[in-house]
């Protein structure tokens, strides 16, 4: 049953038109992960506006196609320029730069793009596991569950984030309080408009995305001071082979690294954490541990494969529960609604098509993705060396171009260069931008499961908790939300008990 | 860093009032047909206003003295920034193509100091094929002045 589905997506992603834009999306993807300030979301934001016209399925590829582009395209920035284009890349620069400096610039980037290829395709195959149970599973879910898996996702970025978690917190909420801005398409009312008609609208988070990320990203840049000398590197058939003969030897790695990847990219912001907790584990393990951060293959294998299996897991929760759980997602979710499709579980009922196709161009899109960066890797390394005089009106451009093309009107792009300007603020202050983002995508969405929930309970929020599946998660929830106030309580105990001797482990 | 975290914060705190003010106004409780419009921003904008409040405590008692931005490196930003927002804003009156031409021939030409052909090779480059690929092989219009409309497009 599901292998036949699958069969199926493969005849639509196979198709000679679906591939061509797979190509075209991660020659994209990769140049977006290349440059600086222009990541995964708001390449895929600004490419939005085109797929408009396409069918949702096409759309799609070409999306996912330019995001394992931009993952791709973040390792060779790490690793030949040590400046990680993406959070997830930072782990990958501790031994990436130090081998390319070596002269093993080639080896590193090979290892980089196979341990990617191996951590996206184990991905890749728990969610055609997986994908249809869930999706089977979340079919009976009402607005409580709903809402409850909302507000899981929402309390891990707080209690698993990192960071500080009141900035977190607010800057979810800010996401929520600028979806509700608008039209209330329930009661009809208008929500934070003051009267002008231009707020009317509200903001649109493609909008959003291009600002926060795009231009606040070019200004933290700038600020940096950050000029590319980067470390040259040969890649070769020769290389290549050579490194695939050595790469097998960490299969250990591999596996540890893609579970890690994948149970930490299933929840919200997991790529970044996963790509260090992965790394520090392959250090702890390894025979060689005083090697890592000089320049050690396996330093490279082990956040790389767990980026990118964090990567693909992170499109699960998209694709059944209508749930992103990186921005990039939330953008594509985004897309999703425009194209008029209803995001969540019922996709695999209504567009069987739609949804395996997309799984199915995983697959496509991951092979091709490989083969065509180990064979371009010196044409994308060479866009870097494109001066910044250049690059910067290039991607100011580029921004203002996507962000009108919206809705085809100047205000946004007005927002957009306000957005950039909050975007750097909030990151010099260490708002995280990931939840405000998925907040804003997300908002409508949960003020109506919200809404229905309480409809249903006449009012009470007790229905969160009292439904069994609702309850389980929004107990998790709640510990998530908890759990900054309860670390420090809970390293206190533990210190003082390991202080009496008594316990070791706990 | 102290100062900028609790201008941000303080700020962060008057929208959220606003917004709370605009959902008291909506109507917070039940209406005929389940929560008033107001219900959902009044709790976000009132637990907002909380945690700003407790982020402005904590800023309040560290007392971190280093800058928000170096004396050097503001130059550079606001390089970036002021003909990103110039750019805008002719992009207002003449339209995209003419617009993005200018700021990349202005910004290559004085930030960059190229020779002119450079210069005209990419700005004109750029509005060509953003031209190419947005109008005509996607056909999503961009804002057009003047310029477009004397060569009749």
């Amino acid at each position: 049953m599901g292998f036949e589905n699958l069969l199926l997506g493969f005849g639509i992603a196979l198709q000679p038109h679906n591939l061509f834009l797979a190509v075209i999306g991660i020659a994209l993807g990769t140049l977006i992960g290349v440059l600086p300030g222009l990541g995964g979301a708001n390449g895929v934001a600004i490419l939005l506006p085109l797929t408009f016209s396409m069918p949702p399925t096409s759309a799609i590829i070409l999306l996912t196609s330019l995001y394992w582009g931009a993952l791709f395209g973040g390792a060779i920035t790490s690793i030949l320029f040590n400046i990680p284009g993406e959070p997830w890349s930072v782990a990958t620069t501790f031994d990436g730069f130090p081998m390319a400096r070596k002269g093993l610039g080639g080896e590193a980037l090979t290892a980089a793009f196979s341990s990617s290829f191996v951590g996206a395709l184990f991905s890749v195959v728990l969610i055609t596991l997986f994908a249809p149970l869930l999706a089977e599973v979340a079919l009976k879910f009402g607005p409580p569950e709903f809402f409850a898996i909302q507000l899981l996702t929402f309390s891990s970025f707080i209690g698993l984030g990192g960071g500080n978690p009141l900035k977190s917190l607010v800057s979810i909420l800010i996401g929520f309080i600028l979806a509700a801005a608008g039209l209330d398409i329930v009661t009809g009312q208008l929500r934070l408009t003051f009267g002008i008609t231009e707020l009317m609208k509200g903001f649109d988070f493609i909008v959003a995305v291009i600002g926060l990320f795009g231009i606040g990203e070019i200004l933290l840049t700038m600020e940096e001071g950050l000029s590319f000398k980067g470390a040259r590197a040969r890649i070769n058939p020769r290389v290549v082979w050579e490194t695939w003969k050595i790469l097998p030897r960490y299969w250990r790695t591999f596996v540890r690294s893609s579970f890690i990847g994948f149970w930490m990219g299933f929840k919200p912001g997991g790529a970044t954490p996963a790509s260090f907790m992965s790394y520090a584990f392959a250090k702890r393990f390894s025979k060689h541990p005083e090697r890592f951060g000089k320049g050690e293959i396996e330093g490279v294998v082990a956040p790389e494969t767990a980026a990118h299996a964090a990567g693909g897991a992170s499109l699960l929760p998209m694709i059944t529960l209508g749930i992103p759980g990186s921005p990039t997602a939330a953008v594509m979710l985004g897309g999703l609604i425009i194209w008029g499709l209803q995001p969540g579980p019922m996709l695999f009922k209504e567009k069987p098509e739609f949804v395996w196709g997309l799984i199915a161009s995983m697959y496509t899109g991951n092979v091709i993705g490989v083969l065509m960066v180990l064979a371009f890797v010196p044409l994308f390394a060479g866009i870097l060396r494109i001066p910044f005089a250049i690059l910067t009106p290039l991607i100011v451009a580029i921004c203002a171009v996507g962000a009108y093309s919206v809705h085809g009107s100047m205000i946004d792009v007005w927002y957009m260069l306000a957005f950039g300007v909050i975007g750097y603020v909030f990151k010099k202050l260490d708002y995280p931008l990931a939840p405000l983002v998925l907040a804003l995508v997300l908002g409508d969405l949960a003020e109506n499961a919200l809404r229905q929930s309480l409809i249903m309970s006449q009012g009470s929020l007790a229905i969160l908790f009292t439904r069994p599946i609702s309850g389980v998660i929004s107990a998790v929830a709640i510990f998530f939300f908890a759990l900054p106030i309860i670390t420090p309580y809970w390293r206190r105990v533990r210190a003082r008990a390991l202080g009496a001797g008594t316990h070791q482990e706990t | 860093m102290r100062a900028a975290d609790l201008t941000v914060a303080a700020m962060l705190i008057a929208g959220g009032l606003l917004a709370l003010g605009d959902a008291l106004r909506l109507g917070i409780g039940w209406g005929t047909d389940g929560p008033k419009s107001g219900f959902f921003p009044f709790w976000l904008a009132a637990i907002m206003i909380a945690a700003c409040t407790a982020i402005m405590l904590q800023a309040w008692r560290r007392a971190d003295r280093a800058p928000f931005i170096s004396r050097t490196a503001i130059g550079p930003v606001l390089k970036v920034l002021g003909p990103a927002v110039g750019f805008v804003l002719v992009m207002q009156f003449l339209g995209m193509y003419a617009a993005s031409a200018l700021y990349m021939a202005l910004y290559m030409r004085w930030i960059g100091r190229y020779a002119w052909a450079p210069v005209a090779l990419v700005s004109v480059a750029f509005p060509v094929i953003t031209f190419w690929v947005f109008e005509i092989w996607f056909l999503v219009p961009m804002p057009k002045g003047p310029l477009e409309a004397w060569l009749g497009y």
